[in-house]
């Protein structure tokens, strides 16, 4: 699916290493951000393109933590709550969050939409509470903001999203060069 | 005093190519084009600039150790910034992208590398679209690419995005993550410089490191060995972040400041939230042993906290309050480390998990006199055990916590906290 989608992001990644295993990384968050995880189809057709053993593929996902192995929701709420965002109300932000989801963390809500993820220090420690969202950064985060965010992501799930994915627009970049 | 590597503070818009050149960018690379790479190195290697990721390695020294004869070779720049408590490079990827540019382009022509990449962590894709705008704007401007600014001198640039790990800052884990294998560190000989990416000879240097480097070349060695301290040359990005007033990154002057001004000075920190009590900071993020208010005096240098057994490392500074729990404290960087452990040494895989184990056990009440022991003895296993570095950083959050709040741990384990 990732061919027929972006089939001019793939050569440009393609053209850009030495060796073409080194695409595998930006191969993959591609593969997920159209497959939604790295599913069984996602992993084969990566490993199709470059010609990889599909367990290579299985590996990668297993060791970086920003490829899921499992089902998610459409939103995955990494919320930092390392050391130094916990110090400014972190841990609790994350309950807040499970809270109003009325889910726990690694848990997804029933309509498929939202998953709650606790992740490592995400370099943005001075704007604690904060959290990513399909790799974009919400900062300076309270409950007020969190509503809102919510709010506009459930608008987002049936209106389609207002702006590219984070994934989609650095991938974008190797069309140019 | 102006901005040196944060410029972007003191000139709007200098993440735009022509706003850069306007004041004075890509001069650098135009004067490095008119030297020869030796020349370049000799300069670099005069200014003694060191290695801001951490580590504090001789920067000149670094590139000499790649061999002279032709050959593929590459400038690998390390943004993959996962520190707790750091977000220095992140600035500079999103706010003066040109200057790491630049910087990059500097090394690639003094070492001979017609191959550049970014390798940023995965989560930095949100904060890329200015670096990738900025690569887009050179290779219009005949900066990246073929015979650069008319010279003979060709390099391509491109970025790379991780996906969310933290051993891949380690330079020989990022070289496998680039080349598409699962980010391990190997075991050093073959050092980078004669067997990095691909097998042929890499430099991967810190994107903070580079952004020193284009100022250097203008201004010379002598301009830049006058600006810190002997062995601590040049502006350092200090990371603020914890309990304090106002978090943020600060541009210093390595040696002018003490990390008591850093928390407490009107322009840096301005103090703890609530007028409370000063408890300990960590320095080096999670990496390093944690100091209590008698280090405050130190100078900030890579020389400063040396006597008070800890590290200025890449200048991520978490401070803490009278209110923290230590213990607590402990077990969040155990934690850290355990899940960060890339697996591959029998001391790094199985003692950061029993140390995350046992530091759970120990902050909820349910430890023993003993564990406190099993906790030193699991940490001895560790300490100089590993393939890189990370065991080592793990060993500080208890070795260092332990050193200065053993009253706190015993107190734990003796339930009366």
């Amino acid at each position: 699916m990732i061919r027929e989608k972006y089939p001019a992001e793939i050569e440009g990644l393609l053209k850009r290493y030495p060796h073409k295993k080194s695409a595998v990384l930006p191969l993959m968050h591609l593969a997920q951000h159209v497959y939604g995880y790295m599913s069984k189809e996602a992993m084969h057709e990566v490993a199709e393109i470059l010609d990889l053993d599909p367990t290579h593929i299985l590996s990668l996902a297993g060791f970086y933590s920003l490829f899921y192995e499992e089902k998610v929701g459409k939103y995955v709420l990494e919320i930092c709550n390392d050391l130094a965002c916990a110090l400014c109300g972190a841990e609790e932000f994350v309950q807040m969050a499970c809270d109003k989801l009325g889910i726990g963390v690694d848990e997804t809500t029933e309509d498929g939409l939202f998953t709650v993820k606790t992740v490592m220090c995400l370099a943005a420690c001075d704007r604690a509470p904060m959290l990513q969202c399909n790799l974009k950064f919400h900062e300076n985060l309270n409950e007020a903001k969190f509503d809102q965010l919510i709010t506009q992501l459930r608008r987002e799930a049936t209106a389609g999203p207002s702006e590219m994915g984070v994934v989609e627009r650095i991938s974008a970049y190797a069309k140019q060069a | 005093m102006a901005h040196i590597l944060f410029r972007h503070r003191d000139i709007p818009d200098i993440h735009k190519f022509d706003v850069y050149v306007a004041n004075g960018g890509y001069e650098g690379l135009k004067k490095a084009l008119t030297m020869k790479p030796s020349e370049v190195i000799d300069v670099v290697r005069a200014s003694n600039l060191r290695g801001r990721g951490g580590a504090g390695f001789p920067t000149g020294l670094k590139w000499s150790f790649i061999p002279k004869a032709a050959g593929d070779k590459y400038v690998l720049v390390n943004s993959d910034e996962s520190e707790m408590g750091t977000f220095k490079d992140r600035e500079l990827l999103e706010k003066n992208p040109h200057q790491v540019i630049e910087g990059t382009l500097i090394a690639a022509y003094a070492i001979g590398a017609e191959l550049a990449f970014n390798y940023c962590r995965g989560e930095f894709m949100d904060v890329g679209y200015a670096f990738e705008e900025a690569l887009l704007e050179c290779r219009a401007n005949n900066i990246v690419g073929k015979n650069i600014l008319g010279s003979d001198f060709n390099c391509e640039y491109y970025t790379y995005y991780g996906a969310g790990a933290y051993i891949c800052g380690e330079e020989t884990a990022l070289i496998k993550s680039l080349e598409g294998e699962l980010g391990q560190p190997w075991s050093k000989p073959p050092f980078p410089a004669i067997e990095g990416l691909y097998q042929k000879p890499t430099v991967v240097n810190n994107t903070e490191t580079l952004a020193n480097v284009p100022p250097i070349i203008v201004n010379g060695a002598e301009w830049y060995t006058k600006i810190g301290t002997e062995k601590s040359t040049g502006p350092k990005l200090m990371c603020l972040s914890g309990h304090i007033n106002n978090p943020g990154n600060y541009e210093i002057e390595m040696g002018s400041i003490t990390y008591h001004d850093l928390v407490y000075g009107e322009e840096y920190g301005g103090g703890i939230p609530g007028g409370k009590k000063f408890k300990a900071l960590l320095p080096v993020g999670g990496s390093g042993p944690i100091i209590n208010e008698a280090a405050l005096e130190a100078s900030i240098t890579y020389e400063g906290l040396k006597p008070f057994g800890s590290d200025m490392g890449s200048g991520s500074v978490v401070v803490m309050d009278e209110t923290v729990d230590i213990v607590w404290v402990a077990m969040k960087l155990a934690h850290f480390f355990s899940h960060e452990s890339c697996g591959k040494c029998t001391p790094c895989r199985e003692g950061t998990y029993w140390i995350d184990k046992l530091l759970t056990r120990i902050h909820h009440g349910e430890g023993s006199e003993g564990d406190l022991q099993t906790l030193q003895s699991v940490a001895g296993q560790i300490g100089g055990r590993c393939l890189c570095a990370l065991g080592d950083f793990a060993v500080s959050p208890v070795a260092g916590t332990y050193r200065h709040f053993a009253d706190e741990f015993k107190a734990k384990v003796n339930g009366s906290q």
